[in-house]
């Protein structure tokens, strides 16, 4: 538990939390410059995160102490999944006690409970994002867990950080298993945060919604917890994908302060990258009938399987 | 340590108390306050004592001793060593929540009287401990028996109800289909000898064909008990029809005798494992995995798709032996380790999971008087004790840390990591995709279980007659906590739980597990790849956040909360029946997974009245197995059946004929 580790870790939360609204901000921009659009400015999220925290919480009348406890534990797990993503260093001493299959339970666990909530109150609108939320998640989860898998048979260890050193440390050669996994999780991205193809963000209809139907009923600090929490899962995603696939710049720790130093620019770098391409390949599809949404995470689930098997037939 | 008194006396003093305890309960049959407030505590204290008893001598050497009881030339071996003991500490603590609950459940009305009910509950239990200390087939199919016949009378309570009946008696065939199997399987293993003992089965030496012959007899006994698909039909009729504490107790330990029965055969009583027994074991419990829980999701009947689930947990469990049973026959000790400790943990967290989910649904059914998951709703206000411990129940099986069902399946999922490691180059295809496929259905029993508690305790209330819905009583509520409380401890604490399996790992694959634990709180199996799981840590950072969230926001902002009506998008007149339905959450999953179900649409046309729309969900097995078998055997008894004519000329002729044969045979 060196000064360096605990440092490492404070920061990596720090970042994750301060960062994250920014980055949502950042896509908007992007989207809004394809599109021929002007958008608000970057620190948008964070004046509707002020906004919202500052007013009174309405809830509806059959809600129940399950609906008031869920943003709070919604967050808690993003936190505690940014805490073992090495985003910016490897040295995170909280990895020991979680990880890559402990990192996709915690996301389950968040899932799981926004849908419960959205059950809570029993409109129609809740139930329906829930019953779609649980059914991008029950292909996505497994998809996520095999990408990882590959990860991990590559580096010989499940644990994250020591994922992105492994992977570091190699000669830049390119695997073929990590190049199915990368596609199979970018799609796991695109629906698991509720982008387009799968999700659209910024829609109004409840009909087309998965995500933002379950955050209806929510007001005040429960809805900017929970905006928090989302921002703060696209955060995640992001990182995870530079740990696995461009771990490159990472703070080790045979490195010291000056590697962490160092990779705090180069993951503002990478996610302005990360957050231009994704921009670029939402404004280039349209988005799917609800009904083809297993089908686009069916896939993302084959190539997940498919690099699992290139790795153990080329063993690379 | 000098003991005195062997643990073995004190597990069958348990056994046998719990069968005084039956007894007593014919004393005064119809009082419902005898059996309530005193049977089944004791029944409760008993079941505490065995876990104790069980725990304690987990370390300890391995006893025998032989009761004088049964045939003048085959009395009832018995032995207690490590396997029997987790097995048995499994069914006193599951056990003592379940018979405290029952104290406060059963009451008049059930279809039986109480004090029967005791009897068959306390024999059910003390059957089901001789089949874990048993060391002879003789012993062990007497109390398999009395098992299954105590389990049949305790199912078919209501027996009035025709359904209830059908139920019972399909479970009676499957279990003594599988019994067959079992007795089967002794018969082989016995290689020659005609000693029925295990340790004469221990020191037989048979060839490896008819130990293949006997693990696959014993895997299709076992099978049929632990409801293995195809032999899993009699699952989802018998658990619904049950109480709701013998649901618990059938699901949550009498599926576990199963697990027991095999492992005692493939690592005991055989030797010389070969590793394609592992592949069989795999493909069923992987098949059953994946079955259950798509069946589980499209399920309308509480229970029912509680019963589903059973089946899909007991086959993870049973692709963990056949991970097990791979990497012991490939000589890969370490692995096989860790996938038996996977195995035997989950089989642990099911029964405390399992027990909790049934036992409220139990309080679900006497508050409201319904099992359909179309007429409940809302019921987190009127009966917050079972909303609560039931929400334990279901983050555990669904697989969310820092709960149980997580470790068991974090263990699982490294075991399969390893499995590109196995010298047979298909082999090493072939089980990570089972990975992937163990990824699926823990995913899918999120989605069935969020539907599950969602339906039936969120929301609003489907029917006017739920607002009358009261909480559960004293006798439940401990019940439940201790059930629910065991689930923390065990997903809290893994490293002191694999450090009691390690005993069993180490007796049977005869390898030193190895230290698991890292600082006693980090859990580490050392055979693992650079991998830790450290709950405690992790829910104290998660928890940690929550609290300084709630407080800083509580600080900086203060806002307060008030209630308004619910959005409804501009449609004023919402109601319950709005809500997503059971049918509407799974259907999802019919639409996806077509092919495995049988499905009978009604569908309204424009000039019905009253248009109806029903769906109906059917297991193809039936129509592809069991039906043309059904028919087979009835076709054959109706051509054995022209034997019998009814005139007594044609039977002096048969007696005739035989005697002239027989005459014919011995001159």
């Amino acid at each position: 538990m060196t000064p360096l580790r605990i440092v490492t870790q404070l920061l990596e939360i720090a970042a994750a939390l301060i960062a994250a609204p920014a980055f949502l901000g950042w896509v908007n921009q992007c989207r809004a410059w394809l599109q021929n659009r002007r958008a608000p400015s970057v620190l948008q999220p964070y004046y509707g995160l002020r906004k919202l925290f500052g007013k009174d919480v309405i809830l509806a009348e059959n809600a129940s102490a399950l609906f008031r406890f869920a943003p709070y534990a919604v967050f808690g797990t993003m936190v505690a999944a940014a805490a073992i993503i090495p985003s910016m260093g490897t040295g995170l001493p909280l990895s020991t006690a979680a990880d890559a299959i402990a990192l996709v339970g915690l996301l389950a666990t968040a899932r799981v409970f926004v849908s419960l909530a959205a059950m809570d109150v029993g409109t129609a609108f809740g139930t329906l994002g829930a019953r779609r939320e649980m059914m991008v998640g029950f292909l996505a989860e497994p998809a996520l867990l095999m990408v990882l898998f590959v990860a991990a048979m590559i580096s010989h260890t499940t644990s994250l950080p020591l994922i992105a050193e492994g992977l570091t440390t190699r000669a830049l050669a390119l695997y073929p298993s990590l190049a199915f996994t990368a596609v199979a999780f970018t799609l796991v991205l695109l629906a698991e945060n509720a982008r387009i193809p799968v999700d659209n963000p910024a829609t109004h209809l409840e009909l087309t919604m998965i995500h933002e139907a379950m955050l209806l009923e929510y007001s005040g600090r429960h809805l900017a917890m929970m905006e928090w929490a989302a921002a703060l899962k696209l955060f995640n995603y992001a990182c995870i994908g530079f740990a696995l696939f461009i771990p490159w710049g990472t703070g080790t720790e045979a490195g010291g302060p000056a590697a962490l130093m160092l990779a705090a620019p180069l993951l503002a770098l990478k996610l302005a990258v990360a957050g231009a391409g994704l921009a670029v390949v939402e404004t280039l599809s349209a988005k799917l009938r609800v009904f083809r949404a297993p089908e686009f995470l069916a896939t993302a689930f084959l190539l997940a399987v498919l690099g699992l098997l290139v790795y153990l037939l080329l063993g690379a | 340590m000098e003991v005195s008194f062997s643990y073995l006396d004190a597990c069958l003093g348990v056994l046998v108390a719990w069968g005084a305890i039956g007894v007593a309960g014919l004393i005064r049959p119809r009082s419902v306050e005898f059996a309530g407030r005193t049977l089944f505590p004791l029944g409760a204290v008993c079941g505490v004592m065995l876990t104790v008893v069980a725990i304690a001598s987990i370390a300890a050497p391995t006893e025998r001793a032989v009761l004088p009881v049964g045939l003048p030339d085959l009395p009832f071996h018995i032995r207690r060593d490590a396997l029997s003991a987790v097995f048995l500490a499994l069914l006193g603590g599951a056990s003592a929540g379940i018979s405290v609950f029952s104290a406060g459940y059963f009451r008049k009305g059930e279809g039986a009287l109480p004090g029967l009910l005791c009897l068959e509950y306390h024999v059910f239990l003390a059957a089901m401990g001789l089949v874990l200390i048993a060391d002879d087939a003789y012993a062990f199919m007497v109390a398999w028996e009395t098992m299954a016949l105590a389990s049949y009378f305790l199912v078919t309570t209501q027996h009035r109800i025709a359904e209830i009946r059908s139920a019972g008696f399909l479970y009676l065939l499957i279990a003594h289909v599988g019994a067959i199997g079992i007795l089967l399987s002794f018969g082989v293993m016995q290689g020659g000898s005609w000693q029925f003992t295990f340790d004469a089965m221990r020191s037989a030496h048979i060839a490896p064909e008819w130990a293949s012959a006997a693990f696959c007899l014993a895997l299709f006994g076992f099978g049929a008990k632990a409801g293995l698909v195809p032999l899993h039909v009699w699952l989802p009729e018998a658990h619904p029809a049950a109480p709701s504490p013998v649901s618990a107790l059938m699901s949550g330990v009498m599926l576990k005798t199963a697990v027991y029965g095999l492992l005692r055969v493939s690592f005991d009583l055989l030797h010389g494992v070969q590793w394609w027994w592992g592949l069989l074991a795999l493909a069923f419990g992987l098949g059953s995995a994946f079955y259950g829980v798509i069946f589980a999701a499209v399920q309308t009947d509480m229970k029912r798709l509680l019963a589903w689930s059973s089946i899909e947990n007991l086959g993870i469990v049973f692709t963990g032996i056949g991970l097990t049973l791979v990497f012991q026959g490939c000589d890969m000790s370490a692995l096989a380790a860790l996938a038996l400790i996977a195995t035997l943990y989950h089989a642990l967290n099911h029964a405390f999971m399992k027990s909790v989910l049934f036992l409220g649904t139990g309080s679900v059914l006497h508050a409201t008087g319904q099992r359909n998951l179309g007429r409940l709703g809302g019921l987190i206000h009127r009966m917050p004790w079972v909303t609560w411990l039931t929400l334990v129940g279901v983050l555990a099986i669904a697989g969310l840390p820092p709960l149980n069902g997580f470790v068991s399946e974090w263990l699982l999922l490294q075991a399969f990591l390893f499995a590109g490691e196995v010298p047979q180059a298909f082999v090493n295809m072939l089980l990570p995709v089972g990975a992937a496929v163990v990824a699926l259905c823990t995913a899918l029993a999120g989605y069935v279980m969020v539907k599950f508690f969602g339906v039936i305790f969120l929301g609003q209330p489907r029917e006017a007659s739920l607002a009358g819905a009261h909480d559960a009583g004293v006798m439940e509520r401990i019940g439940l906590l201790w059930l629910a409380g065991a689930c923390i401890a065990l997903g809290l604490l893994p490293v002191q739980v694999v450090h009691l399996l390690g005993s069993v790992v180490q007796e049977l694959l005869h390898v030193g597990p190895g230290d698991w634990g890292v600082d006693g709180w980090l859990l580490a199996p050392p055979a693992a790849r650079h991998a830790s799981y450290g709950p405690l840590a992790l829910f104290a950072v998660t928890v940690a956040v929550v609290v300084l969230g709630a407080v800083g926001v509580r600080v900086w902002f203060g806002r307060r909360a008030r209630r308004g009506p619910a959005w409804d998008c501009g449609f004023v007149r919402l109601d319950s029946r709005m809500q997503d339905t059971a049918e509407g959450f799974g259907q999802p999953i019919r639409h996806m997974f077509e092919p495995f179900f049988s499905m009978q649409r009604e569908l309204p046309t424009p000039f019905d009245a009253l248009p109806r729309y029903r769906v109906t969900v059917g297991d193809r097995i039936w129509g592809l197995v069991y039906a043309p078998l059904g028919a087979v055997v009835r076709g054959t008894a109706e051509f054995a059946a022209r034997l019998q004519q009814g005139r007594i000329a044609t039977y002096l002729l048969y007696s005739f004929v035989t005697l002239v044969v027989l005459l014919a045979l011995v001159l």
